[in-house]
């Protein structure tokens, strides 16, 4: 890192190498360096200076990004090897340089940094991740607070498939093993006092792939961006099916 | 739902748990010899022959050669489906593994009984 003194503020330059790969034109895909001289004292955020990456020196590389603080889930990406939602990584962070962007692993790459999240999103269709219920109550169906409780941890999850796509079991097999962000949803709807489909979502995870291609090495729980932890959901269904089951 | 034709009992949770099982005979079985050894420190013949004709000690090995091949068996498919992606190739290889594990079976019962 150089300093750089200006008029009036004192800049860092930052070196980046960003994964480039427009299947209209390019053959292979390949990495590009640029250089960001960033404010020194302030706490840029990696998509801050992506956006300012793209506004100021390459109008042409492509990233998705909505709400910039975490909760929509579109920037997630693998940053020095480790997937992170870009938007919350502060560059002071990110130890390595030059900081090395590539998009989510296992997924196909559409262009530049956005994946194709079909392969992810079908997971996750695959664990009906809505209310069953057949006769659902007139008005409100109420919860105590306890079995409110059992939802947490779970439905905070903003699908950004930053887990799936770190999960090696997901990479070799995402058309079969659902991936830790459907699983933690799985688990979230099991455990819904409201749910009425316990039986029939259980017989849906009970073959040798959905559920038991987990191997627990959590990388998972290493990188979700919101602290959640689908190695213990995952534990939990393996549970569920054993009281199932014997 | 995923089928699959060739896991040792076509069920997540079953295939699950006989790994482990297996894996604590398996276990258990080193313990027993590792404690065997240990209390006779100038192994004879006679030792061993009297060790494996007891009748506790014939069931216990054909169950731990058993779980061998059980355990065995599930970790390969695992292994196998994980790397393996052409089809034709990961029967034949599985195909391959599977009458090693068969003879290995037969031959330790074959050398088991011949005590």
């Amino acid at each position: 890192m150089s300093e750089v003194i200006g008029e009036s503020t004192t800049t860092t330059a930052v070196q980046f190498s960003i994964y480039r790969y427009n299947p209209d034109k390019d053959e292979a895909p390949y990495m590009q360096e640029y250089t960001l001289n960033v404010p020194a004292g302030v706490d840029t955020m990696l998509l801050t200076a992506l956006l300012r990456i793209k506004d100021e020196q390459d109008p042409t590389l492509s990233l998705r990004r909505s709400c910039r603080e975490g909760v929509c889930g579109s920037d997630g990406m693998n940053v020095n090897g480790r997937n992170c939602l870009a938007c919350i990584t502060p560059l002071s962070s990110l130890a390595k340089r030059p900081i090395v962007v590539r998009p989510l692993p296992g997924l196909p790459v559409m262009r530049d940094l956005i994946v194709d999240m079909e392969p992810f999103f079908d997971q996750y269709k695959k664990v009906k991740p809505w209310l069953q219920n057949e006769n659902p109550p007139a008005k409100e169906h109420l919860q105590s607070p306890q079995e409110r409780e059992l939802l947490d941890g779970l439905y905070e999850c903003i699908l950004c498939a930053c887990c799936s796509s770190s999960c090696p079991s997901f990479w070799w097999n995402p058309d079969k093993f659902l991936g830790p962000a459907a699983l933690l949803q799985a688990y979230r709807f099991l455990t819904d006092s409201r749910d009425k489909g316990r039986a029939e979502r259980l017989k849906d995870l009970s073959d040798p792939y959905s559920v038991f291609r987990c191997r627990s090495i959590m990388n998972c729980v290493d990188v979700c961006p919101k602290g959640l932890n689908p190695t213990k959901a995952i534990g939990k269904i393996r549970k569920e099916l054993l009281k199932e089951e014997i | 739902m995923v089928e699959s034709v060739s896991s040792w009992s076509r069920n997540g949770l079953r295939d699950f748990l006989l790994q482990r099982l297996s894996a604590v005979v398996i276990a258990a079985y080193i313990v027993t010899l590792v404690f065997y050894f240990a209390c006779h420190p100038a192994l004879q013949y006679y030792d061993w022959e009297s060790l494996y004709t007891a009748s506790w000690m014939r069931i216990f090995s054909v169950l731990t050669l058993l779980s061998l091949i059980i355990h065995a068996w599930i970790g390969m498919w695992t292994v196998l489906t994980d790397y393996i992606k052409w089809i034709l190739l990961r029967g034949l290889v599985q195909a391959v593994i599977l009458l090693i594990l068969s003879i290995c079976f037969i031959w330790g019962i074959m050398i088991l009984w011949s005590v």
